[in-house]
């Protein structure tokens, strides 16, 4: 059923949907990652709950003009106008008064929502009684989804992923640093207002598939996973897109194989399922990597220590410094150096003095600047260099292992 | 230092220099709320020659850059570019922001922050091709930072990164380099591999102003010396400008007696 449903098996509906929501999602992924990276990734939420006065506003305005008001287009217009008018609310208010843009977001996204629902429960005591349809733009409705909505959805979808593509390098230029854009004579205002745009686009064309409460989840959660697996703005906006579109494809198939699952968060919760995976398992950036390189530098730092003790000829008292140098065959349980363990300790401290005179010497600048108390000398120097230090050291000589 | 400058040294700007200078202000005037921070300041800077802006702490030094670059907008003012609007003469001008003002947890490289310095030559469509990176590795080479290319900037140390804005103000090629506290925080090696750029910089023929904040290297660094808190307080050469008078007058006697004797000033 499940395979069926991912390989758009399960009817024509289904398929219609699967397909919408995946171009969404990739949409949604690659602006969302602009938006992000400009500390901006809120404001989406302004943005997506002022659309629904514009939603009801357009029903209204269309019934009274004599139509069924339920043209998508039209209604995702009336979104995009409100939702345009909230934004530059947001931006007044933090440019001209003392608020801060958070307090702007809260004020706006509540006033305009608001807003809506009040037009929302006029609507239903119209006589045009058909206004059932509308409270779907609220948590997406895929079930009565047309094959005209899916094709407003692909190519909004794909002339959003357009403009980011054209849009990309000031949008990352001013993201990293808008003073230096703003010298090189980019127009820092204008920049910030077409990610903004771009992030509006998504969020009018997502209505539809997701609501407007969860398209924030679509333009964030992609990013914030994509942040995990690497640390370039172009792979970035690609890993996002992919994340955004493999959770909707996934998400929107999910929600085909029962009546009863809804599109829109069956997609949030499948793109947090990747997010999960994503913060425990990602290289480097994974909770599991961080976690595994503390406790290897937490070793080093435990086994230098002990080591420097030894030559020293000091008690450990550490009780993991001794288990770890016992267990590496450098000490007996009682704390006193084997054979092995003396060699290796007079090397950690005849390291040490060398670091001393490496440090202090500027010809070796370069070298000393990777002095973390730790390193091996040899992985910083070159036997020539070693052998030029322990010159001027004097003593024996040799790079002892 | 060359002969044409040494012929121009001690002589304030003429009437000419002022027509063509690479960067003059104007009844400058910036305020953040009803404070102004740089009060009608007149800025003339030398061609060729380096020059420090000094003054204490909140005394507008680098809002005088981000208003001669336009990006605070002044409240009063002109701006002109040797000799032009500044709109006209911008892609002569490189800036190295002051290094706390981006995060470096930001998801990009070395090189690529880099190659923002050619955005200008790149344009929204061009692909980034060979050349760009040659160009690119060069600037880094400037600055001794070449093996670094593909770190991520968050790996790098204060001083490295320091030396990676610089290297994208040099790929940016221009004629006139603003600098916001260059060697605010940076070692030893990285004070000097700036200080060296800069000198070359100058003996190609270009312009440096740098907002700097350290007293004591003054003299060794600049050929001149510009003094604000929120007014210009003096304005010429170091031998005639950088004198303890100035100074006392400029940090209004914030700076002790001491800390003006070591300088070893020229009499005020």
């Amino acid at each position: 059923m499940l395979w069926d449903a991912l390989t758009l098996g399960l009817g024509y509906n289904a398929t219609l949907v699967t397909i919408g929501a995946a171009l969404l999602g990739v949409a949604a992924g690659v602006t969302g990652t602009f938006l992000y990276l400009r500390k901006r990734a809120l404001v989406s939420d302004a943005i997506s709950h002022a659309t629904l006065p514009g939603v009801a506003l357009a029903f209204i305005v269309m019934v009274l003009l004599g139509g069924d008001g339920r043209s998508l287009p039209a209604l995702l217009l009336g979104a995009a106008v409100s939702s345009w008018i909230g934004l530059m609310c947001v931006n007044w208010l933090t440019a001209r008064t003392r608020l801060a843009e958070d307090a702007a977001i809260g004020a706006v996204l509540s006033v305009f929502f608001g807003f809506g629902i009040v037009l929302l429960t006029v609507i239903q005591t119209m006589n045009a009684g058909r206004a059932a349809g509308l409270e779907g733009f609220l948590l997406g409705s895929t079930a009565g989804m047309l094959f005209n909505d899916a094709v407003v959805i692909a190519v909004g979808g794909a002339v959003t992923l357009a403009l980011v593509f054209v849009l990309r390098r000031p949008m990352g230029l001013v993201a990293f640093d808008p003073e230096f854009s703003a010298a090189s004579g980019v127009n820092v205002g204008r920049v910030d207002l077409a990610i903004m745009g771009l992030a509006l686009a998504v969020t009018v064309v997502g209505l539809k598939v997701v609501g407007l409460v969860l398209i924030v989840a679509m333009l964030i959660i992609p990013p914030v996973t994509a942040r995990f697996w690497t640390d370039r703005t172009d792979h970035m906006a690609m890993i996002s897109g992919l994340c955004g579109g493999l959770a909707a494809w996934v998400g929107a198939a999910l929600s085909a194989t029962a009546p009863a699952l809804p599109t829109g968060p069956i997609i949030v919760l499948t793109s947090f399922a990747i997010f999960v995976v994503s913060l425990l398992l990602a290289p480097e950036r994974g909770m599991l990597a961080v976690g595994l390189h503390h406790r290897r530098f937490q070793r080093r730092v435990h086994m230098r220590q002990g080591l420097l003790a030894l030559a020293q000829g000091q008690p450990i008292y550490e009780r993991f410094t001794l288990k770890l140098l016992r267990r590496a065959g450098l000490a007996h349980a009682d704390g006193v150096a084997t054979e092995d363990g003396k060699a290796r300790a007079a090397k950690a401290l005849r390291d040490e003095k060398r670091w001393e005179l490496v440090r202090a010497d500027q010809a070796f600048e370069s070298a000393a600047v990777q002095y973390d108390g730790l390193r091996e000398i040899e992985t910083v120097l070159t036997v020539d260099q070693i052998a030029e230090i322990d010159r001027r050291m004097g003593g024996p000589t040799g790079v002892m292992p | 230092m060359s002969l044409e400058l040494a012929a121009n040294d001690g002589v304030a700007p003429t009437g000419a220099g002022l027509a063509s200078s690479p960067l003059a202000l104007r009844g400058m005037t910036v305020s953040y709320g009803q404070k102004p921070v740089v009060f009608s300041v007149d800025m003339t800077i030398a061609e060729g020659a380096m020059t420090a802006i000094i003054g204490p702490n909140g005394a507008g030094k680098s809002t005088l850059l981000k208003a001669a670059l336009g990006i605070v907008s002044p409240l009063a003012g002109q701006v002109t570019v040797f000799g032009k609007p500044l709109a006209a003469e911008r892609h002569r001008i490189a800036y190295v922001p002051q290094r706390a003002s981006v995060d470096w947890d930001f998801p990009t490289r070395v090189i690529d922050v880099v190659l923002m310095g050619l955005y200008r030559e790149l344009g929204l469509l061009q692909r980034i091709r060979g050349q760009h990176r040659d160009k690119a590795m060069a600037c880094l080479e400037r600055v001794g930072m070449a093996g670094f290319a593909e770190r991520q900037i968050g790996q790098l140390s204060g001083g490295q990164q320091q030396r990676v804005f610089l290297a994208r103000a040099l790929a940016q090629e221009a004629d006139l380099y603003l600098l916001d506290e260059p060697f605010a925080g940076v070692d030893a090696a990285t004070e000097k591999a700036i200080i060296d750029v800069l000198k070359s910089l100058k003996d190609e023929g270009k312009t440096v102003v740098a907002v700097h904040h350290d007293l004591a290297t003054v003299a060794e660094y600049f050929d001149r010396v510009f003094l604000v808190n929120t007014r210009k307080m003096a304005e010429g050469t170091v031998a005639e400008a950088f004198s303890a008078e100035n100074l006392d007058r400029t940090y209004g006697g914030r700076l002790a007696t001491g800390q003006i004797d070591q300088l070893d000033l020229v009499a005020g």
